[in-house]
């Protein structure tokens, strides 16, 4: 059982408060990734519910009871950390088994339990290396095993992927969710990157600045963004946003719409302009258009074979069942 | 990358530097050379390099005349006593300052350092008079106390350094993975801070038992350890070359051996961190 | 980044160092302000009473005191000149490729362990004694009359000891100063057309400037307070009384305490200039 309550938890650094007052409850057995960018307080938070550190006012519920002055070791949760923080000093199989050591569980069973997590992540080749003489895919496998041990409440993610190249991060983070499918442990996981709060979350909780922008499944978040900061956050390219006469016409402040929501083509559109940069991705092509009369450029997705050159004029139409408005405030109209 | 340079440039450097660093070292060699000549050897015209007859003598002199074993003994009790007393008042403190800083971490840090500043002329008087009424003048105990002082904030800022490279995220992992702060120190921090503090031991350890304004001015004979040992050859003894040598090579020859281990950590110990 | 319950064992942790240094600190400094407020001649009627600064006028109007600060600035500033500039030199030549590096970096640190007095000594009589001295042969050799180092040449000959000694250290910091630099600093450089003199002077010495003054720091405030080398050489005579060994004699030899404390407190004060400049760099590392 993991069901954790945050309430009106605050957090400061003498005179400076990363976290206002803050309500958040993350279910038992839920994903819930905390994204945004760096220095939001996402990393704090996590820091506050392993108890690394001191709420500054508020409580924290670990399965209903109070947990707010239980030191991190007797909190029942387990960290990742973003460099792994492995000992170096102890061989892969002594890793793993470090938990259970200060748990004082008994020989037979540590042993089991090692067995059992090394072979679930591919380690049973490694057990006696040390972290060392690991690759940083090894590295990371080793920090999850001496997660999973413990048997915790809830696993918590610090940047967990952000160490590794491209390629093994998208391993890496199709491991952690069919870890999380299978163990059905509630998981909290920190992120800047919103590709992998995306692909990886029940919950998204987006922060800026210690505040909750919005939390939502990351289809709400990306189909009705509750702001502009959301907007702007999630979905890759970012969505294009346009003030001024263009907004006016839709009865907002500002409007935005995504990339992948613009129809292309050579002849006729709702809006026209040239093409400065054209990057080819294979599946997908992305335009940077100019000279619009409506942003300085302006990102569309058109399909992989779509070829427009730099200089070319480019027509565009906008999916009007998709535009997101705004009011002067920045948040959501309808 | 390093780049490749040709074998001549190689070689040239190779000379160069060798020749400048045998120049460096001659009076060591010279020394050493010179404790096994006879004394008559030792001083002849023109002097001779290494055609004389080797021999042992001067240091069975120099030792059986002066008791050798005693001062030797002396010095070993005072460096090492006061690198382990050190160490043992430093590590908690620089564990401390390395994981749970402070605003005043730095200050702190800082007015450690500039105790080490204060010139020891500037205090002589009252510790030799502190020295007289508690009656520790020309003891071991004394000067233990006195050098480890004197050491303790290099000690705690080479092992203050060591320290903050061991990531905060590793002792933080412990805590997570339920260690109490004894176990998380036990068997976390001590094995990963063990190469550190074997550096801070040996660097204080040379240092301690090359330190000649305490040890000459706060011993007499009981507790007088090497450097007052080598002292009193200054004269009229010192002009028997071939045992001033013997007496030098015995002075010099432990931490000489223990210096080649410690010449990387010399570099951070002495400048508090600063140059790496 | 921590919690309140390891601040408070923090705290408990530091305290043994704190107070221990801070007694060292304070109790025999009090004691030397104290005693240079008075006339205080332990062998000849003890303490004689309050005299207010008499012993700090008297301290620096006594005809020892101008040849001292001489004879220190001397020391120091020739120590210094010498190790930092051969140090730089010797630090460029170990940092090429050659064969056996190792063994010159060990042969060129090696004078930094030899206890003070063990180097005093043995430069004193092996080397510049005037008539066995190997110095004396060498001069002979070339047809040229010895010189007796340490009462004719007596501030160079202490110059050249304490420079052995303190070389290998300048040396030590100045070559790992010069192995932190990027090489593709250097290339970039090259590329750019700068012959190996301009590289010198534009790349290398800028990049070695913080070491320089680091060495330049922790070597004023070991010179400033050389002592054994003096206590075995000359024992102050021939003009080499610097103002470490000047107190030294006036504390323990003439037995003349406030004196000498007045002297201490100069001394203190003079450290604690070079200190501020010292302390100012490393507490700037400490925040990088």
């Amino acid at each position: 059982m993991g069901r954790i309550q945050l309430k009106s938890v605050t957090k400061s650094f003498g005179d400076v408060q990363v976290i206002p007052p803050l309500d958040l409850t993350i279910e038992d057995g839920e994903f819930t990734v905390f994204v945004g960018p760096s220095g939001c307080g996402k990393s704090t938070l996590l820091r506050l519910i392993a108890g690394l550190e001191d709420m500054t006012s508020g409580t924290i519920d670990i399965d209903g009871s109070d947990a707010t002055d239980v030191p991190p070791a007797k909190r029942g949760l387990a960290m990742v950390f973003q460099s792994y923080a492995l000992y170096p000093h102890m061989t892969v199989r002594k890793n793993i088994a470090f938990p259970l050591r200060m748990a004082k569980l008994d020989q037979a069973e540590i042993d089991r339990r090692v067995e059992g997590a090394a072979s679930v992540l591919n380690l049973a080749d490694y057990l006696d290396r040390r972290p060392g003489q690991l690759s940083g895919g090894q590295r990371q496998r080793v920090a999850i095993g001496r997660a999973i041990v413990r048997e915790p409440a809830a696993f918590l993610f610090d940047e967990p992927l952000s160490n590794l190249d491209a390629a093994l991060r998208v391993g890496m983070r199709l491991e952690i969710s069919e870890l999380h499918e299978r163990l059905e442990t509630t998981m909290i996981y920190v992120t800047h990157d919103q590709v992998e709060a995306m692909t990886m979350a029940d919950k998204i909780v987006v922060l800026q600045a210690g505040v909750i922008e919005q939390v939502g499944s990351p289809l709400e978040l990306y189909r009705t963004p509750r702001n502009l900061f959301v907007a702007g956050f999630i979905g890759s390219p970012k969505m294009n946003f346009f003030e001024g006469e263009e907004a006016a016409k839709h009865n907002a402040h500002t409007i935005g719409i995504r990339p992948e929501h613009i129809a292309v083509s050579n002849t006729e559109g709702t809006w026209s302009g040239i093409v400065s940069v054209s990057e080819h991705l294979g599946s997908d092509t992305f335009f940077h258009v100019h000279e619009t009369g409506l942003a300085e450029t302006l990102t569309v997705r058109a399909d992989g074979e779509v070829d427009f050159r730099h200089g070319d004029r480019i027509h565009l139409t906008p999916r009007s069942d998709v535009i997101h408005r705004f009011d002067a405030q920045g948040l959501r109209i309808g | 990358m390093a780049r490749t340079v040709t074998t001549r440039r190689k070689t040239l450097n190779t000379a160069f530097a060798w020749a400048v660093g045998l120049l460096i070292f001659f009076p060591i060699l010279w020394t050493i050379l010179t404790s096994f000549k006879t004394e008559a050897q030792a001083i002849a015209s023109p002097p001779i390099f290494l055609n004389f007859d080797w021999t042992l003598e001067n240091y069975a002199i120099v030792q059986e005349r002066s008791d050798y074993m005693r001062f030797l003994w002396n010095s070993v009790i005072i460096a090492g006593g006061s690198t382990i007393l050190g160490v043992i008042v430093a590590v908690p403190a620089a564990w401390a300052m390395a994981f749970v800083p402070s605003k005043r971490t730095k200050d702190i840090l800082l007015w450690m350092l500039s105790t080490k500043m204060l010139p020891a002329v500037g205090v002589l008087y009252p510790i030799y008079l502190l020295f007289i009424q508690l009656g520790l003048l020309d003891s071991r105990g004394g000067l233990v106390v006195v050098l480890m002082l004197i050491n303790l904030p290099i000690i705690v800022w080479m092992l203050y350094t060591y320290f903050r490279e061991i990531p905060g995220e590793i002792l933080e992992a412990a805590r997570m993975d339920g260690a109490t702060l004894k176990e998380e120190i036990l068997y976390v921090l001590t094995p990963m801070a063990i190469p550190g503090i074997a550096s801070t031991v040996l660097l204080n350890f040379i240092l301690a038992w090359n330190e000649a304004f305490w040890t000459l001015n706060l011993t007499a004979v009981d507790a007088a350890p090497l450097t007052a040992f080598i002292a009193s050859y200054s004269s009229p003894e010192g002009l028997f070359f071939a045992k001033l040598s013997a007496a030098s090579t015995m002075a010099i020859a432990p931490i000489l051996i223990l210096g080649w281990f410690s010449q990387k950590q010399l570099v951070r110990g002495l400048t508090f961190g600063a140059v790496k | 980044m921590a919690t309140q319950h390891s601040r408070s064992v923090a705290r408990f942790m530091m305290a043994p160092a704190v107070i221990l240094l801070l007694g060292w600190m304070l109790v025999p400094l009090t004691m030397t302000l104290y005693f240079s407020f008075k006339k205080y001649l332990p062998l000849r009627g003890g303490d004689l009473g309050w005299v207010g600064f008499d012993n700090y006028v008297r301290f620096v109007s006594s005809s020892t005191f101008w040849p001292a600060v001489q004879a220190t600035l001397v020391i120091v500033g020739g120590v210094l000149a010498i190790t930092v500039v051969l140090g730089i030199l010797l630090a460029m030549l170990l940092d090429q490729p050659m064969w056996g590096q190792g063994v010159v970096r060990i042969l060129v640190i090696a004078p930094f362990f030899v206890m003070p007095t063990v180097s005093a000594l043995v430069w004193k009589n092996m080397f510049m004694d005037p008539v066995n001295g190997l110095l004396a042969h060498l001069w002979r050799f070339f047809g040229a009359e010895p010189i007796s180092w340490l009462s004719e040449a007596s501030m160079t000959s202490i110059v050249m000891i304490v420079s052995w000694q303190w070389l290998p250290f300048a040396t030590l910091i100045l070559l790992t100063a010069i192995q932190s630099l990027d090489s593709e600093q250097l290339e970039a450089a090259e590329m750019d057309g700068a012959p190996p003199l301009k590289r010198f002077y534009h790349i290398i010495l800028p990049h070695l400037g913080r070491a320089i003054t680091i060495v330049i720091l922790i070597q004023t405030i070991f010179l400033l307070s050389i002592f054994a080398e003096i206590f075995v050489t000359t024992g102050g005579a021939f003009g080499t009384r610097t103002l470490t060994y000047l107190i030294f004699q006036r504390v323990l030899e003439s037995q003349n305490v406030g004196l000498g404390s007045a002297g201490g407190v100069y001394a203190i004060i003079l450290a604690n200039i070079v200190a501020i400049f010292l302390m100012r760099i490393v507490g700037k590392n400490l925040d990088a």
